[in-house]
């Protein structure tokens, strides 16, 4: 692989990873949310593959498969599952209406780039200089976090604050050792298990995923 | 000797590609119907049926409202103008048209803009309730596209360190590998998303309708008639065909001349019509699947161009 391909690959699937988190923001129906996460699972996928092609490293490139596996297939099929019963459920009335999110979405980019000024020139690899878009996706993920209210869309913003945890993993360090990548895959899938059974169970008592209608304790 | 041919090789380019523009501004606009029309099984009109409309209108009687002011005999006259300037001056046969120095994207796009403003005037000056309805939407949706497009217009301008449009598609000439950097795919994108808007396409106009609730760009120009209306259809043609051509020659500039030679300008003005009816007949295909969005919803499209003109800047900083 050429120098000027290595460039062009990585920084397009990097780039590919930060606007599909902001895509779901932008995005009101839950399933093409979904959707968008798989996609941007596939993105990160190809980040490790490209950067263990580069460094001749079979490694990472295992990583990347697994990657592949886990975010951009099981995850999302199993997200999509609890969707699937209810095609119609959307992020009808988010906390900040969609145009001042994907405003805010530009804001928080040009807030990872000043933030990581310092950090890109400690890594002065091609990978290196990619790692604000890592914490920009991150902080789009945050963001998607703090003002969706379905517990679908809350769970997608979660798994994009990993996805971007895992992007400047890769970029930072061309890649985690197998096995710390191994036990993070592991847990983040753990994680949505237990989110998607509470997820079910929310709807089947509420009949909804809308978080704000959890306001009384019972027994 | 040399500066004498290059100035008349100039404007000859430049000449051939207002004829281009003119010409096959109505042609793209008809093949773009019959795409439409065949997609959706109907047989549809001709492809050059909006030249023959053209033709009629203008041999029509001129007909004007009683209470108007010399701002709606202007406007039409005015915004085909400015769009004969833009095209003269733009790269769109050959890097090399007439007046070069001044073939920069601010000054296009502010070309282009007076041609509008002064369309949603002659809306508003004859004083009937459709007509400023008309004005204030399009002037709404104009608003909205403009930080999209000024901060597409940086994004693009990075990689040539100028925001001269032969100066861009030159460098892109240039450099074939800075052909896919993600900083231009987010520009790109976004400068779609705003093209369309501008000339009033689906998803936020709907050119075929006449709705009173949905449409915008015909309530504005619905006092027009005869060869005023002409000017207007003309006008509104070759600026879709320009937009179309700015943008095709800065996603893929391969067949523009970069003299002024005759074998340069033939294949340069081949290769630019092929590329645009690519992307017109695109278009077209992706306007049979989707329907307008809401008014309320175009500033949710047009927010979205202006994120992903700043990721491109974004980017563009990042590469560096």
């Amino acid at each position: 692989m050429s120098a000027s391909t290595y460039t062009n690959v990585l920084g397009l699937a990097a780039a590919a990873v930060l606007l599909c988190a902001v895509v779901t923001l932008w995005r009101r129906s839950l399933g093409a949310i979904v959707r968008t996460l798989a996609v941007q699972g596939a993105a990160l996928a190809c980040v490790a593959t490209v950067i263990g092609l580069h460094e001749h490293d079979v490694g990472l490139i295992v990583v990347g498969l697994l990657v592949l596996g886990a975010k951009a297939v099981v995850v999302p099929l199993l997200i999509g599952r609890v969707v699937r019963h209810d095609p119609n459920s959307r992020e009808t009335d988010p906390l900040v209406n969609v145009p001042a999110s994907l405003v805010a979405a530009g804001a928080l980019t040009f807030l990872a780039f000043a933030a990581t000024r310092s950090v890109t020139s400690l890594v002065p690899t091609t990978a290196g200089r990619l790692i604000p878009i890592g914490l920009a996706a991150m902080l789009v993920g945050f963001f998607a976090l703090v003002t969706r209210r379905k517990a679908v869309s809350q769970i997608v913003g979660i798994l994009l604050v990993d996805n971007g945890v895992a992007l400047v993993a890769f970029l930072a360090t061309a890649g985690v050792p197998l096995l710390v990548e191994l036990g993070a895959s592991l847990d983040v899938l753990l994680a949505v298990i237990v989110l998607r059974v509470l997820a079910i169970q929310m709807r089947s008592r509420l009949g909804s995923f809308d978080l704000d209608q959890l306001t009384e304790l019972h027994d | 000797m040399s500066t004498i041919s290059h100035v008349i090789g100039t404007g000859i380019s430049s000449a051939v590609q207002v004829a281009v523009v003119a010409v096959g501004g109505p042609v793209l606009v008809g093949v773009m119907r019959k795409v439409r029309c065949r997609l959706e099984g109907r047989v549809g009109p001709p492809v050059l049926q909006p030249l023959v409309d053209i033709r009629k209108l203008f041999r029509k009687q001129r007909f004007r409202p009683d209470q108007a002011t010399w701002i709606f005999t202007l406007a039409p006259v005015m915004l085909v103008a400015t769009v004969v300037v833009a095209a003269a001056i733009t790269p769109l046969v050959t890097t090399h048209p007439a007046l070069r120095a001044s073939s920069d994207l601010f000054v296009l796009v502010y070309l282009l803009l007076v041609g509008s403003t002064l369309l949603a005037l002659a809306g508003l000056d004859a004083g009937t309730a459709f007509g400023g309805m008309g004005s204030s939407r399009a002037v709404t949706i104009g608003a909205l596209a403009e930080p999209a497009l000024l901060v597409t217009i940086l994004a693009l301008s990075t990689t040539a360190h100028s925001s001269n449009l032969p100066a861009i598609v030159s460098a892109i000439l240039a450099h074939p590998e800075s052909v896919a950097t993600p900083q231009r795919l987010f520009a790109l994108g976004a400068l779609l998303i705003v093209i369309v808007a501008e000339s009033g396409r689906l998803p936020v106009d709907n050119p075929a309708t006449h709705l009173e609730l949905t449409m915008v760009h015909e309530a504005m120009i619905l006092e027009y008639a005869g060869p005023d209306l002409a000017l207007v259809t003309v006008g509104e043609a070759m600026r879709l065909t320009l937009l179309l051509g700015i943008f095709v020659n800065l996603v893929a500039p391969w067949g523009v001349a970069t003299s002024t030679s005759v074998s340069g300008v033939v294949v340069g003005l081949a290769s630019v019509v092929a590329k645009v009816a690519v992307v017109g007949v695109f278009l077209a295909v992706f306007e049979v699947f989707i329907a307008k969005v809401r008014l309320f919803r175009v500033p949710e499209l047009l927010a979205g161009a202006f994120v992903l003109a700043l990721l491109g800047v974004v980017s563009g900083l990042v590469a560096k």
